[in-house]
């Protein structure tokens, strides 16, 4: 076993993790304004469907520029159909839980539609933009060779971060989330923040989404996510609504995925297979009681989670 | 002046009854057979559902006007498969394809309910008056990509991602390894399985987990193109699993099996119309048109080739069978003796691994 065998590694670990991080940093965001978003599979999916047309469509006319544009698409439809379930929560006060479900469920209906057409087809995968010596080299590829949604992630993760605790506004947004009558009473637009909030989480969920059909796997395949919004939701919850934390969490996840396989292709396995198979939703529930058990002492969410904004109450 | 008096009235009245028979009759004669079908995955998955699909198109096309065909996709294999069922048979088909092993005991369930309804399980074991199974030689194609993996891996290790360790998944990973063994003894074969049918990143992850373990030939039993997407970009090669997937990895994809349920469902449709429909347990292979393969990659030499047709040439006319003994499995115990060929209802229940696989 030399380093070689551990960048291997670690470039698989990388991979998975990618959009998992991408999709949670953006619903910390939306949570952390106050509002719960359970659609993240189905923006996901509209995402990377979107991503992958775009790419497929301009590619001849854009050539290198086409993926580029791609991204910025998934991002655009991740956050018009954030935008569904925020006029439905914010402006006709609806149930988050439900309208997030539905979002999920539409979102995968869609993207089969949009997508139907699009099977059998390919783009070439949105790889490293650094040189081929450096993105090949067998020892800088564990720092070069990824695809620039990686770097995108990671840099979201930190300036999330800041944006949350260093800065003003994301001080005003996190108060909007702790105690929405407060912020409503000095002055603050908590509704406009809030869809602001939810915006910005179904534009990381659409990039989120088109890592899949753009770098994993360029193509497009229907529900081709399977269920990694769910462990995104269930990774902010874990993550106690900290980045930081939440940058660990994700790595730690991928970690144990990635050990499953190589264990699996070792000759043994640690966990029983059927555990792997349940675990996105056994990960989802887990989280919708943390989330749900907001008296519990010293609970770290957002206090006005996932209760809707009604001022003259 | 009106001229509609009773009796005239009874005897038109009476004309117009004796006419309707005539006319049901001519309705029945019209009234084509309704199939059903039920998808396991979306028909644009390119895989395993893609070709149920196009065998479902094949039905209509050559009976055009006798049968006509329904699905229902993205069915998934627990118990809220029943209410579809039950719903496919309400609509009136008469004869309806369940396209997945997990759909075993919920089949038989709606079968129940339904008595007049004709069911086919696919890749399953039960059956009822009502419920046949069929099935296809998977394995056959299996033995012909073993071959050409074993031929063709300079690492002697080759790699299989698959499902879920039933008896169909775990047929293929034995004939191809058992293929890839007769020409090079030393192959084993790493084995990954992701317990899910579907799932393109995992099937992506597992095959470059293989890839970084050395493997430099992959096999798969998963629905889409995502593991040879992998062999591409690592420089290995891969194989096509239910439809040519060449098209995603035209370097890597040295061929594919094809699965071609067209005939099968032609012929169980002529059964319902001419009445002849008998639950049965069908298991064709490449000789009876089920199975086929894809063309070969440029990339495969002529020695590997010819070595490739032979296998097929012997699967057709009966003289080579993968599951020949001497096989041991992973302890190294004897299971089938040397000469002997393992009997179909051994192989349904296949449960082990042979010697080789490292599971």
């Amino acid at each position: 076993m030399n380093i070689g065998f551990f960048i291997d590694a670690l470039i698989t670990v990388v991979g998975v993790t990618t959009p998992i991080l991408l999709a949670a940093t953006g619903e910390l965001v939306v949570e952390k304004s106050g509002v719960l978003n359970l659609g993240i599979e189905g923006m996901m999916l509209i995402g990377a469907v979107t991503g992958f047309a775009v790419t497929l469509n301009t590619g001849t006319d854009l050539g290198d520029l086409a993926p580029w544009v791609g991204v910025l698409a998934a991002a655009l439809a991740g956050a018009a159909s954030s935008m569904l379930f925020a006029v439905l929560v914010l402006t006709l006060g609806s149930n988050q839980v439900a309208t997030g479900l539905a979002l999920a469920i539409f979102g995968i209906g869609l993207s089969s539609l949009v997508g139907a057409g699009y099977v059998g087809t390919i783009v070439p995968s949105f790889d490293s933009v650094f040189p081929d010596w450096l993105a090949g080299d067998p020892l800088w590829r564990v720092v070069f060779g990824y695809s620039p949604l990686v770097y995108f992630a990671l840099l979201m993760v930190f300036v999330v971060g800041w944006f949350l605790n260093r800065t003003r506004a994301g001080l005003i947004l996190r108060a909007v989330g702790e105690n929405d009558l407060s912020a409503h009473s000095i002055g603050y637009p908590v509704i406009a923040i809030r869809y602001a909030a939810i915006a910005f989480g179904g534009a990381l969920a659409g990039i989120g989404g088109a890592y899949f059909s753009m770098v994993i796997t360029p193509m497009w395949a229907e529900q081709m996510t399977a269920g990694r919004g769910w462990i995104a939701l269930a990774l902010v919850v874990f993550s106690g609504w900290r980045t930081g934390r939440l940058l660990a969490g994700a790595y730690f996840f991928g970690v144990l995925m990635t050990l499953e396989l190589y264990a699996k292709a070792s000759g043994f396995s640690f966990l029983p297979s059927q555990f792997w198979a349940a675990m996105p939703y056994i990960a989802a529930v887990v989280a919708l009681a943390v989330i749900s058990a907001r008296e519990v002492a010293g609970s770290e969410a957002p206090a006005c989670l996932g209760r809707p904004f009604l001022p003259n109450s | 002046m009106s001229v509609i008096t009773r009796r005239h009235l009874m005897k038109t009245a009476a004309a117009a009854g004796l006419t309707l028979p005539g006319l049901s009759r001519g309705a029945f004669a019209a009234d084509p057979l309704k199939v059903g079908f039920v998808y396991l995955g979306a028909i644009g998955d390119y895989g395993w559902t893609w070709s149920h699909e196009q065998g479902r198109k094949a039905l209509e096309q050559a009976l055009k006007g006798q049968v006509v065909a329904n699905y229902v996709e993205n069915v998934k294999e627990d118990a809220s498969a029943i209410p579809v069922m039950k719903d496919l048979a309400q609509q009136g088909n008469k004869l309806i394809f369940t396209t997945s092993y997990g759909y075993m005991d919920q089949t038989l369930e709606a079968a129940k309910a339904f008595p007049d309804v004709k069911w086919e399980h696919c890749t399953g074991y039960k059956r009822a008056d009502n419920v046949g199974t069929y099935n296809s030689r998977f394995y056959q194609g299996r033995a012909v990509i073993g071959t050409i993996a074993g031929m063709m891996s300079k690492t002697g290790t080759i790699g299989f991602v698959g499902s879920f360790k039933i008896p169909e998944v775990v047929m293929g990973v034995n004939a191809f390894t058992l293929a890839a063994q007769a020409v090079n003894p030393k192959i084993t074969t790493k084995l990954v399985m992701i317990d899910t049918w579907f799932d393109p990143a995992k099937e992506a992850a597992a095959a470059e987990t293989l890839a970084n373990l050395g493997c430099d030939v992959i096999a798969q039993h998963v629905d889409s193109p995502a593991v040879l997407q992998v062999c591409e970009k690592r420089k290995i090669y891969g194989f096509g699993y239910g439809a040519d997937m060449s098209r995603f990895a035209p370097h890597a994809h040295l061929t594919a099996s094809l699965d071609l349920w067209g005939p099968y469902y032609i012929e169980r449709a002529k059964a319902m119309l001419d009445g002849s429909w008998k639950s049965d347990d069908v298991w064709w292979g490449m000789k009876e048109g089920l199975l086929a393969m894809a063309p070969y990659n440029k990339a495969v030499p002529d020695n590997v080739r010819a070595a490739a047709d032979k296998i097929i040439a012997g699967t057709k006319d009966g003289t080579y069978e993968v599951f020949t003994g001497p096989i041991a499995d992973q302890t190294g115990k004897e299971r089938v003796a040397k000469g002997q060929r393992m009997e179909d209802k051994d192989l349904l229940v296949m449960d082990w691994y042979v010697k080789g696989v490292q599971s």
